[in-house]
């Protein structure tokens, strides 16, 4: 598949009115085409060669049957179907509207999957809570099944007014083979609260590339959990910029991967404004032949003095096939700042593994048993007790699946 | 007139008289002319009596350097660079100061400070005297007693004539020409530098230096180094000086290749205090270096440390390739920039065999308005059980117009290996400096002295002599950033 021959086949026209941002962007992504292992950003994570076999198109109309996918809960959700806002299955909430202006103003040079969601993206929803209001906790969650080798590209926009807060929980799940191009933009006012889980539980025949830009001002306040799951190459990348003072970000990630899974996590910490924190731990767990990603870089603009940045990220390595790359970057032009970072790789502690087995535990257990521990300081801003189960189930499923 | 053009016209006027690669005994001159070409690389050979080998290795290398593009990942800002405005033979020399008074009074203040003896400073400003402190008396026993244990430690040229056997065998071998940008320059039009072998069993009886060997005085732009560890040997290398290099050149692109054989051991250290360029940043050397050593054999082990505080710009990473069983690789660098300065510099482990280790100890400071990065790679192939790799970077922010950068990549495919990575970001701490300057020291001694405590696992890895005088250049080269 070349890179233009599919967005020639994409009809502006009928899609996007012409909208020449749009438009644009669509030029930006045909001039840099898929990010290949030659940008730096992607240097670990080859999408053109996992593309190669896919065969793209945009979603046409229909009615799957996801119901099986939908988790059970009685707070508030949004439902995708292919893509696809779904009123029918999806609760209202006064915060919630259907978003309709795509034109996300990041379309540029250097983030060429944000440009492409851009240039195609046709659904996507706009949470907004105003300023002083709790918005409580609300469900998105995006369930794809079809064979058809779709891109879905949503854009999702998340506001939280000053002194305001909420909680969203994404579940994302599928069958089928296709590629899921998220763009999701958040703005967190002063003193905003914005509690953000996500499940990435994809089909193992589809690619996932998530990206959020998320922007904090003074007091403002970002508590993020993901964990990559599913799906057959998977990439999250986190933009954070804190650009007013104090403001604070817990940006943890774990991945759970087997069989030839590939998973990729980036993250950019920007700390733009003085007296700001930012915390992460970052957990790879690699079974079979899978290869885990990790890139995380701190940037500290000049005027951001007082900045205590702090980032961790651990591999285990579960078998002799697994991999793991890790490029943890500080870029640091402030002098009164505490920033650091650390990094360790490893298989199982054989001490440990030791320890619990003398206790009569079988070895299966003992390993899940380490493994669940090994995670449970990624799961710490995990404060919603929802959530929490939500993300245990899938850590508990993972080892009886037999990835051991 | 464009240079590519003056330099076909030069070379026109040179061959005119149809005796195409006789220019040795034609021409009567200093220097080459400017510019790279097929002709300019077999004008060196020729200069040098090399043999056809060789010849061909270099116009290989030059054939390959034309396909390549100069690397841009590093973080490191400069003009671009005209390769054909260049010299690439004996660059024309400056009329040499006559004596010390005509030196510049910056340079000699700054031997003064580091307690540079009096006739050494002359050799180090470059001054044209006969003999330089009996230099050559001194290289002489030294030469004696190391070929009494069979060292074979001399300028690569004289290595290509009387060991052409060794060289043909080792050159290239660790760096292959093609490796990249600069290596393949470096491989077309190497001028000099040292060649060391250790036999068998042999612990080298003293530290070799570049500072003893007279040759090794203007060793020029394209340094090439080659050593040899055979089985059981150990040697301790020591390169550059802590005293500021008279030194018009402003490319460097050296490359330095180590074979370490079973169980031997080599110890290059590093001192590199080239011209930094002024206050504001005009000027100073543009240091791109290629280092790599091969643990060849079992339990062999390479360590590198490095103190870098001149060049305008340095491009550097000293790497080892952990190829046998046991064997063990060392990085300790401490990287200064003031000013205006940029360093990009760090280290490659790559872990091949079973039960290799590695250690990485980096620690950066910046002052003025330079940037400082590490940049380093760590990489344990599937073969590589039980490996070990611990590594460790520190920077140190002096001032707040300056920046302190660490990009550490980090590869495991073996799930025995252990891989441990931190890294922190600070600037000199209030109560430290509270603490000393309330003990009477002045603000500059106390941040020497606490630069110096940052910097100490790193320094403690010097020999000895060049450890004091690499924690004066360390106060010196930190001179007005403070305050």
């Amino acid at each position: 598949m070349s890179d233009t021959e599919f967005l020639d086949r994409v009809d502006f026209a009928a899609r996007t009115g012409n909208d020449p941002h749009r438009v644009k962007a669509a030029e930006t992504f045909r001039a840099h085409g898929w990010p290949t292992r030659a940008d730096e950003a992607w240097h670990y994570t080859d999408l053109k060669a996992s593309l190669r076999s896919f065969d793209l198109t945009l979603p046409g109309q229909g009615a799957p049957d996801v119901g099986g996918m939908i988790p059970r809960t009685a707070m508030p959700k949004v439902i995708f179907v292919n893509g696809r806002f779904d009123e029918s299955l999806s609760d209202s909430s006064r915060f919630v509207r259907r978003f309709d202006d795509h034109a996300s103003a990041r379309a540029d040079g250097t983030r060429p999957l944000v440009s492409l969601n851009t240039a195609v993206a046709n659904d996507g929803i706009r949470i907004d809570v105003p300023g002083g209001t709790d918005g409580g906790t609300l469900f998105l969650v995006s369930v794809t099944d079809t064979p058809c080798q779709d891109m879905l590209a949503p854009f999702h926009r998340i506001a939280v007014g000053a002194a305001g807060s909420l909680t969203v929980i994404e579940v994302v799940r599928g069958a089928g083979r296709y590629m899921h191009n998220v763009v999701t933009e958040i703005a967190l006012a002063e003193g905003a609260v914005l509690r953000h889980y996500r499940l990435q539980d994809e089909s193992i025949d589809a690619v996932n590339v998530t990206t959020a830009l998320v922007d904090l001002r003074e007091d403002a306040r970002y508590e993020a959990f993901t964990l990559n799951y599913g799906a057959k190459l998977s990439r999250y990348e986190a933009h954070v910029t804190l650009s007013g003072p104090n403001a604070a970000v817990h940006l943890n990630a774990a991945q759970l991967l087997a069989g030839t899974q590939h998973g990729d996590i980036t993250t950019v910490v920007a700390h733009r404004a003085p007296h700001c924190a930012s915390r992460q731990t970052v957990k790879s767990v690699l079974a079979g032949s899978a290869r885990g990603v990790f890139q995380g870089r701190i940037e500290v603009a000049q005027w951001a003095q007082k900045t205590d940045g702090y980032q961790m990220n651990q591999a285990l390595l579960l078998s002799p096939d697994a991999e793991i790359d890790s490029k943890p970057e500080l870029e640091i032009f402030a002098d009164d700042v505490k920033c650091s970072h650390g990094a360790t790789i490893g298989a199982i502690d054989p001490e440990q593994m030791f320890y619990l087995r003398s206790r009569g535990i079988p070895e299966a257990e003992a390993r899940a048993m380490l493994i669940r521990a090994f995670l449970d300081e990624a799961l710490e801003p995990v404060t919603d007790d929802e959530a929490r189960s939500i993300f245990e189930a899938a850590i508990d499923v993972w080892w009886q699946k037999g990835v051991l | 007139m464009p240079a590519v053009t003056e330099t076909i016209e030069a070379i026109d006027r040179l061959t005119d008289g149809g005796y195409k690669y006789g220019f040795e005994t034609n021409i009567e001159m200093e220097f080459a002319p400017k510019g790279l070409s097929e002709d300019i690389v077999r004008l060196i050979s020729a200069k040098k009596g090399e043999p056809d080998w060789l010849l061909e290795w270099r116009l290989k290398s030059y054939r390959a350097w034309l396909t390549m593009e100069e690397p841009n990942w590093a973080r490191v800002r400069h003009p671009r660079i005209d390769y054909q405005d260049l010299y690439y033979y004996a660059a024309p020399k400056r009329e040499a100061p006559k004596s010390l008074a005509d030196v510049d009074p910056e340079l000699i203040s700054m031997y003064d400070k580091l307690g540079i003896p009096l006739n050494e400073r002359a050799a180090l400003a470059g001054v044209a005297v006969d003999a330089v402190f009996d230099s050559v008396s001194v290289a002489t026993t030294f030469r004696d007693s190391l070929a009494k244990v069979g060292v074979i430690f001399g300028s690569i040229s004289e290595a290509v004539r009387e060991h052409p056997e060794l060289v043909r065998k080792y050159l290239g071998s660790v760096v292959p020409p093609g490796d990249n940008y600069f290596t393949a320059l470096n491989s077309a039009v190497f001028s000099d530098g040292s060649f060391v072998y250790i036999p068998r069993g042999v612990r080298c009886p003293m530290e070799l230096s570049t500072y003893f060997r007279i040759n090794a005085r203007n060793t020029g732009q394209f340094e090439r180094t080659l050593i040899i560890a055979e089985e059981g040997a150990s040697v301790s290398y020591l390169e550059g000086c802590t005293a500021p290099m008279r030194d018009e050149n402003q490319l460097h692109a050296a490359v330095v290749e180590l074979v370490a054989l079973d169980e031997a051991s080599i110890k290059y250290s590093t001192v590199q205090n080239w011209y930094p360029g002024d206050a504001q940043g005009r000027g100073g050397i543009y240091n791109f270096v290629t280092k790599r050593g091969a643990c060849r054999g079992r339990k062999s082990k390479i360590s590198w440390t490095q103190v870098e505080t001149g060049s305008a710009i340095t491009w550097k990473y000293p790497s080892c390739i952990l190829q046998g069983e046991g064997s063990s690789g060392e990085f300790y660098s401490v990287a200064l920039t003031n000013n205006y300065q940029q360093a990009d510099t760090g280290t490659k482990m790559i872990h091949l065999a079973p039960n290799t280790t590695s250690t990485i100890i980096s620690k950066g400071i910046s002052a003025g308005h330079s940037n400082n990065t590490y940049r380093g790679l760590v990489r344990i192939m599937p073969k590589a059980h039980g490996a070990r790799n611990f590594t460790q970077c520190d920077s140190l922010l002096i001032g707040d117009q300056c920046g302190a950068h660490t990009v550490p990549y980090i590869e495991s495919r073996n799930r025995s290996a252990k891989v441990e990575h931190e890294a922190t970001t600070s600037k000199i701490a209030d109560d430290q400096l509270f603490y000393c300057r309330s003990r009477g020291l002045s603000e500059e001694d106390a941040v020497g002295l606490l630069v110096n405590g940052f910097c100490r696992d790193v320094l403690k890895e010097l020999p000895m002599e060049f450890a004091v005088e690499a924690q004066k250049l360390l106060a010196v080269s930190l001179e007005g950033s403070v305050g």
